[in-house]
């Protein structure tokens, strides 16, 4: 009964697709391509390669310092954490945009010292830097916690094996407790890399010309709103498709010495009923040999 | 630790105990878990540990490579203090590297192996020695074969931990901590956490190692080895030693009634 409703809602849902003219799916392949979304594709792939790396480099860093003995290091872990989980990203993106307006010259030098290098923080600070620092270090306040909880999931006989070797905190932490904790990371980040994806069109409202914001100048031209919120709409779903298979992948290389055997990827299961298929004999079941020894 | 120092052993004379304990204190809290430890165990020397569980031996084990403090009493491996530096009559706590660096010349094997599950065998082996000790790659890797293949896993050096049996995975275990050359191996409790069919074929290299020569302080539950491989054996209980002496002397003629008791429940 159930799953005949779904399917008469579905069936609804895709004659409207087809039969109703106004979702313009003319005007939707004509744009799909065209050089000006996908500059904007660029600049959004752009914005989260390079916000998510701003994020898991702050995020580990943050994460280690919250677990530090040290009351100051954890204690301003705890502050930076608190303060950009605490208040919108959006307000963030402002807030960097108009920065200048707090700090009109940015200089780098020895603190409270001499400085070296002055820059005009309007010139500085563009609409892309902006959004850059704004995703960013929201971002690592977030990685922060998931890193925080990949490090607490490694069985603390691990670090006392490690100390019994003779190896030093940082070392442990670098051979040891992290390449382990990545098992428990690498899921959340997964998420949040698509997250990120999707959060970066809030540049749009401080002109980045991303793919939500080069849609919109789009039709605020011709008016053709739908069939452009389309157009980005399914290059958002492209990309989220393919971070999806990336996050198998990488989930799978640190699942190494999790289980005894991996299971065969999508691929290899293809191939090898392809094979089957083709020779019309079972092939024997042989698996896909343990990633190499590194 | 106020108490003026006495001369403290030199370190590398041969005469030099490996480790010397001179009433060592240690509290979790309210709790003593060691209340005055003396012990001194021969350079070449298999020193044995038992005693009801609960009374101190693991973390006496753990205090000899400082993984746990001492709250009183001098602990010395080797001719030096553990964890201190001793300047003008003060101790000085050792910086993690001078702890870590100590560390790098003990080897200590787990009650439950605690073996990297990310690296395989060999990798486990090699990590150490390259990595701390700065050994090069091919170097480090002859020798993790050659240890490997010793403790009867010449088949498995590639296998990851849990590929592997608890008593494969406890020789891979004592093959990484001798990968480091130490001149103290310390072993918790080794079998312990072993199928009774495997606790055999560990013990076995852990026999074997003790005929080479290897200075070891092993807390067991396993008499028999005791009383065949180890030189003495120390019964601890509530934060004490309350018996030490040949193992065929304290196991078939004890002194104490504490050791008596525990004895007749064990033998």
């Amino acid at each position: 009964m159930a799953a005949a409703v779904v399917l008469v809602l579905i069936a609804m849902f895709v004659h409207s697709l087809v039969t109703n003219p106004r979702f313009e799916w003319g005007v939707v392949g004509s744009y799909f391509l065209s050089r000006r979304v996908l500059d904007g594709l660029e600049i959004t792939i752009l914005l989260t390669v390079v916000c998510m790396a701003i994020g898991i480099v702050l995020g580990v860093i943050l994460a280690v310092m919250r677990l530090s003995a040290n009351p100051l290091l954890s204690g301003a872990s705890w502050v930076y954490i608190w303060f950009f989980r605490g208040t919108p990203v959006l307000v963030q993106l402002l807030v960097w945009y108009n920065v200048a307006a707090l700090y009109p010259r940015v200089s780098l030098g020895v603190p409270f010292g001499p400085s070296f290098v002055h820059g005009n923080a309007n010139s500085l600070i563009t609409a892309l830097t902006a959004a850059i620092l704004g995703l960013g270090l929201n971002e690592g306040a977030y990685m922060a916690e998931i890193v925080r909880a990949g490090i607490l999931s490694v069985e603390h006989g691990q670090v006392e094996a490690a100390q019994a070797l003779g190896m030093t905190r940082a070392l442990t932490m670098r051979r040891i407790i992290l390449p382990q904790a990545m098992r428990v990371i690498i899921p959340p980040t997964g998420n949040e890399t698509i997250s990120m994806l999707k959060t970066s069109s809030l540049a749009s409202v401080i002109t980045v010309t991303e793919l939500l914001y080069a849609v919109q100048l789009i039709y605020s031209v011709n008016f053709q709103t739908i069939p452009l919120l389309i157009v980005a709409s399914l290059w958002y779903l492209i990309a989220t498709s393919v971070l999806t298979v990336g996050q198998y992948y990488v989930e799978r290389h640190f699942a190494r010495g999790s289980a005894r055997e991996l299971p065969p990827t999508p691929l290899q299961r293809l191939r090898k009923n392809l094979l089957t298929f083709h020779s019309g004999l079972p092939t024997p079941r042989a698996e896909p040999p343990a990633e190499e020894p590194r | 630790m106020s108490a003026p120092l006495d001369d403290p052993p030199v370190s590398g004379d041969s005469g030099t105990p490996m480790v010397l304990a001179e009433s060592v204190y240690k509290n979790f809290g309210r709790l003593e878990v060691l209340r005055g430890i003396n012990l001194k165990v021969a350079r070449g020397e298999v020193m044995c540990i038992i005693g009801p569980s609960g009374g101190g031996k693991s973390t006496m084990l753990r205090c000899i490579n400082h993984l746990e403090k001492i709250d009183g009493g001098r602990l010395w491996v080797d001719g030096e203090l553990v964890g201190y530096r001793q300047h003008r009559g003060k101790l000085y706590e050792l910086r993690d590297r001078e702890v870590c660096a100590k560390r790098a010349e003990i080897g200590m094997v787990f009650q439950r192996f605690n073996l990297f599950p990310h690296m395989t065998a060999l990798q486990n082996v090699i990590e150490a020695p390259i990595h701390v000790k700065g050994v090069p790659r091919a170097e480090a890797s002859e020798l993790a074969s050659q240890l490997l293949e010793r403790a009867g896993l010449k088949e498995k050096v590639h296998a990851y931990p849990n590929q592997l049996s608890g008593g494969q995975q406890q020789r891979v275990a004592i093959a990484r901590a001798l990968a480091m050359k130490p001149k103290l191996m310390l072993f918790d409790e080794p079998t312990s956490a072993l199928d009774p069919e495997l606790v055999g074929e560990v013990l076995d290299v852990m026999r074997d190692l003790a005929r080479s020569g290897m200075t070891m302080v092993v807390v067991t539950h396993e008499m028999g080895f005791a009383r065949e491989v180890g030189d003495t054996l120390v019964f601890m209980d509530q934060g004490l030693v309350v018996e030490t002496g040949r193992p065929r002397d304290v196991l078939g003629n004890p002194h104490h009634e504490r050791t008596r008791a525990f004895l007749s429940k064990v033998l």
